[in-house]
């Protein structure tokens, strides 16, 4: 099969939705149009029948014991920010101490600086070199104020899984909330919130193949039953946690993704492992100086973040434009800084600026994988011929002991 | 990113690239820029009889725009005396390749770039000439 050009392996950022998906979804635009909180009539009942069945798919592909625990939002950008400002408002009569990693997503990290505002405290935990999370730092960082700690299962950026079942166990034995975003994780990787221990999940549907619009938080009922403060307040839907009518035909799609995602990840999980494998060794044997960014082991089967040494990240997706990649490079984002997270790894700017985060996905094939191993090879050969630092490392020069003039 | 199509061009196709001998006295070389920033340039001159500049060569370690800066600069200096290359400015270049206000500081850099290589040219003659 050849390849399609412009190829996409950004599936981090987003994934094509699923044609399966789109086709269970409309249905509900122009026939099944129904409000599902209209109990009254028949367009009503077939609407939340529909809603119900998707929340039940939702909470099978996770684990959860009743699907009365799933809450529809916005995306996981409104469910982490529903989860940790809900948690700490409901409980600040018990705490105001919070705890999450420095390599968490900006939605994380972000509320939490919100919440700091507003008196409450946080921890932000560095990582290990490999980006996983240091459990006696986790426990030393536990208070008597501790009400919630925030661990990511997947990191959007380097791919890395944290050890989630130590973590749940940890926060049970000190009676502290678990709330984990698992934005690039369901669907991706088996999670099962009662084998995890967790208390809160936050997912979205567009990183499993359904439409971008519709995410979910799981709340778990018992054992504990954990309590939220609303963001919206309204019509009183979903138990009250999220106010707005809901999104019926992005809820379908949802549930039609996470039925798909749990009866294909068996085998799809390792034919994505099998093809990340393969695009990190052929880039290993036709490279030199090419550095892995985070654990190899402890890492979601689609994900790859490779610094490529003397070569800015930006000029070399310039030069593999008909390949959809991003760069952990300062100079592809807005902030001209580079990547947080690859700094909280230890892993020096001027790697950072070389990095290159590949995300492969449910419509990649081999054929993919072996152009882009071409184009990329092919692409940093030309830019290191014309890099100075690559010139100057051909000569023996150690780049650290050079008195370079910053700016 | 959208790149204007000179941009595209210097990246794709850039002038220039190469080294010069750095221990030869007709040659002046300025590297600039640091590898934590994501940028370095390393700008060569050969500077002929008469004082006027007869090669010029790069080597850049940066995004597309500094890249094509500096290819833009090596055309440029390419036939002027050492007064005239001087007063090559970064906001020529801005205007020349189109750049966003966000890349700015590429061109800046290829201005230093060549005062660098200039000074560098000028410290050597002093010493011979001392």
């Amino acid at each position: 099969m050849a390849v399609q050009l412009p190829l996409y392996l950004d599936n981090h950022a987003t994934t094509r939705c699923d044609p399966r998906v789109v086709a269970a979804m409309l249905p509900y635009f122009s026939e099944n149009y129904g409000n599902a909180a209209s109990k009254t009539h028949v367009f009503g009942r077939i609407a939340e029948e529909a809603v119900d069945k998707a929340r039940r798919q939702l909470a099978s592909l996770i684990g959860a014991t009743t699907d009365k625990e799933i809450v529809f939002t916005s995306g996981a950008t409104e469910s982490d920010n529903l989860a940790i400002k809900g948690v700490a408002h409901m409980y600040r009569d018990k705490g105001d101490h919070l705890i999450t990693l420095a390599t968490e997503h900006k939605a994380v990290l972000d509320s939490h600086h919100a919440l700091e505002r507003e008196g409450f405290r946080t921890t932000f935990l560095g990582v290990k070199p490999d980006g996983l999370v240091d459990l006696d730092e986790l426990k030393a960082a536990m208070t008597d104020q501790t009400i919630l700690v925030s661990v990511m299962a997947v990191n959007n950026e380097i791919g890395v899984v944290q050890p989630l079942a130590e973590i749940g166990k940890i926060c049970k034995e000190r009676g502290v909330l678990f709330f984990c975003d698992a934005a690039q994780a369901v669907g991706k990787i088996p999670l099962n919130v009662e084998e995890l221990g967790i208390d809160i999940l936050a997912f979205t549907a567009h990183k499993m193949y359904g439409p971008k619009g519709i995410g979910a938080l799981w709340v778990r009922r018992k054992a504990p039953r954990v309590r939220l403060e609303p963001l919206l307040h309204g019509g009183g839907h979903e138990r009250g946690l999220r106010s707005g009518t809901l999104a019926v035909p992005m809820i379908v799609a949802f549930g039609e993704a996470a039925a798909l995602a749990q009866s294909e990840m068996p085998n799809e999980s390792k034919r994505i492992l099998a093809l990340r494998t393969r695009l990190y060794q052929g880039l290993q044997a036709k490279l030199e100086h090419i550095h892995l960014n985070g654990s190899w082991e402890h890492r979601a089967p689609g994900s790859l973040n490779v610094s490529f040494a003397y070569v800015e990240g930006e000029s070399l997706l310039m030069g593999i434009s008909d390949i959809a990649v991003s760069s952990g490079s300062a100079c592809t984002s807005a902030s001209l800084e580079p990547s947080y997270v690859l700094k909280a790894l230890g892993v020096g700017d001027e790697l950072a600026h070389t990095s290159i985060r590949f995300g492969i996905g449910r419509f990649n094939t081999e054929e993919d994988i072996d152009y882009t191993i071409g184009r990329v090879v092919e692409v940093v050969n030309r830019l290191r011929d014309m890099s100075p630092l690559w010139e100057m490392v051909q000569e023996g020069i150690d780049l650290s002991t050079v008195s370079w003039t910053g700016h | 990113m959208a790149y204007s199509d000179k941009v595209i061009d210097h990246y794709s196709n850039p002038r220039n690239v190469g080294s010069l001998a750095k221990d030869d006295p007709s040659v002046g070389t300025g590297v600039v820029g640091a590898p934590e920033c994501g940028d370095v340039m390393k700008l060569q001159i050969r500077v002929g009889a008469g004082g006027v500049i007869e090669e010029a060569k790069f080597k850049t370690f940066g995004c597309g725009s500094a890249i094509a800066s500096s290819s833009l600069a090596t055309e440029w200096v390419r036939g002027k005396t050492l007064e005239e290359a001087a007063l090559i400015r970064n906001t020529d270049i801005v205007q020349e390749l189109n750049l966003p206000p966000i890349k700015i500081h590429c061109s800046v850099l290829a201005e230093d770039a060549i005062r660098a290589a200039l000074a560098d040219y000028k410290a050597k003659q002093d010493k011979l000439t001392a």
